[in-house]
């Protein structure tokens, strides 16, 4: 898990296969995830989350119980 | 030490509540510092594992080596009335993926935040209402009969397409289904009925253009009559049980806390954190979430085998002080948000954003919309559910 306080691009990574629902991203992180109407799940809004929304990002990877959200350097 | 001193010392569970009833039985509490993944004895002499730690709860919940499906060998059972709750028509929150996740994103959209948002104002015109009509010419209720089952009832049968007016049919149905001392054969009379009751619904919907999550449902024409109304039933009775009692008991610690209470009133925008902390402090499931190992796996140190019984206290964990500093103290102001009140892992609350949404606006009617609140019975006399599967209280007689 990286710090959200690092000076580097973080990019977030939501894995919808895993994603069920509970909505604990866009509860916590409401800038940078929401949930479709379709299918309620997850949708990231902001991948690259600005310095004010990370520690709220670091919130809700933690929060999601099905282990679908990773926060991650952006290597590329 | 002998195998007969080891067999005297194995725990019975449910083990016996303490002094506070806030609190978990003090053996939990024990076995968390002392002895965190041990052996309890259930009520036919099989032992099963405990865990009791709030880092090993919410790994075990994302173990899919622990099996949520009531049919596989050693899965625990407290009583035969809930070996036949957990397996007669399974719904969902009995089955693994990927089966599981097939059924359960049926309903992730009815849930979303956003949805849950738009149906505040009539959630909280529902509340206004029954305070006023518990509260008109009396200056005492029993706040679960009059407010705290109500509020749940009424928005739960809202979106399921129910009608509320067979509330005291419904009712007396899921208290048979969640009382501890009901035997297997109370269980499936009650069960068939409420899924006789529900498919008979959802027939009557299938002509209908209704936006209810039923009348979706039976439209969708992916799911048997018996499933539609083995998912309705579930809906039906977790929907309004567990919001109901955490109204109760919240208030109740509220007032035992008025210190707490007062904060409250005085900042408004302390009332998300302040569900979430009555959440964790209550964690109303009080037996234990049930799973069983399908391979083994090592929990907390401990080597688990296939087909040995886990269950899940997240009542210790919700007071794991290694999580929540100063645990049993109630705290409105801290942040509680990782509480395992709804579970963890794939099968945590489905209904979590609605019930938050419930809480938050239950509490804040009662507290500011009743200054003078107040216990009319003395705390000794509050009749506790340690007979129910969603701990709470029986009745709350209270005054204004």
């Amino acid at each position: 898990m990286v710090s959200p306080a690092e000076d580097v691009k973080l990019r977030v990574v939501a894995d919808r296969s895993k994603c069920m629902g509970a909505g604990m991203c866009a509860l916590n992180a409401p800038e940078v995830f929401d949930q479709d109407e379709d299918e309620g799940l997850v949708v990231v809004l902001e991948p690259e989350p600005s310095a004010e929304h990370r520690y709220a990002v670091r919130d809700a990877v933690n929060l999601c119980p099905a282990s679908a959200l990773r926060f991650e350097k952006d290597e590329a | 030490m002998t195998l007969a001193d080891q067999s005297t010392e194995v725990l019975a569970v449910p083990a016996s509540r303490g002094a506070c009833p806030f609190d978990p039985p003090p053996a939990y509490d024990q076995a968390r510092e002392q002895n965190p993944v041990s052996r309890v004895q259930l009520f036919d002499g099989s032992s099963v594992w405990m865990l009791t730690r709030h880092q090993d709860i919410r790994t075990a919940l994302q173990d899919h080596r622990l099996s949520a499906d009531g049919t596989k060998p050693g899965f625990p059972f407290l009583s035969p009335g809930r070996r036949q709750l957990g397996t007669q028509s399974a719904s969902f929150i009995r089955m693994d993926d990927p089966e599981h996740a097939r059924l359960r994103r049926m309903l992730t959209s009815d849930f979303i935040i956003k949805r849950v948002e738009a149906l505040r104002p009539q959630v909280k015109a529902i509340a206004a209402d029954l305070l006023d009509t518990m509260t008109r010419g009396k200056n005492h209720a029993d706040l679960v009969t009059e407010f705290a089952f109500p509020l749940p009832s009424l928005v739960i049968c809202l979106l399921l397409g129910v009608p509320y007016e067979d509330h005291g049919y419904f009712q007396k149905q899921s208290h048979i289904l969640l009382s501890a001392g009901s035997s297997a054969e109370q269980v499936r009379v009650a069960r068939d009925d409420l899924n006789g009751y529900i498919k008979n619904l959802a027939e009557a919907k299938r002509d209908h253009d209704d936006e209810d999550i039923i009348s979706r449902l039976i439209h969708r024409d992916e799911l048997t009559p018996d499933e539609i109304a083995t998912m309705g039933t579930l809906l039906l009775v977790a929907g309004h049980e567990t919001t109901a009692n955490m109204t109760s008991l919240s208030i109740l610690t509220l007032l035992r806390n008025p210190d707490q209470l007062k904060r409250l009133r005085e900042d408004p925008g302390l009332i998300r954190g302040a569900v979430e902390e009555m959440l964790r402090y209550l964690s109303i499931i009080h037996q234990g979430l049930a799973r069983t190992a399908v391979e083994d796996l090592e929990i907390g140190g401990q080597r688990i085998r296939a087909g040995e019984g886990v269950l899940l206290m997240i009542n210790a964990a919700n007071r794991d002080h290694e999580a929540f500093p100063d645990a049993d103290a109630v705290d409105v102001g801290r942040d509680a948000r990782r509480h395992l009140a709804f579970g963890f892992g794939v099968h945590q609350c489905l209904g979590q954003p609605l019930a938050r949404a419930e809480l938050q606006i239950a509490l804040d009617v009662l507290i500011n919309g009743l200054p003078n609140l107040r216990l009319a019975a003395p705390f000794e006399d509050i009749p506790f559910r340690d007979d129910m599967l969603v701990y709470g209280v029986h009745s709350l007689p209270i005054a204004w």
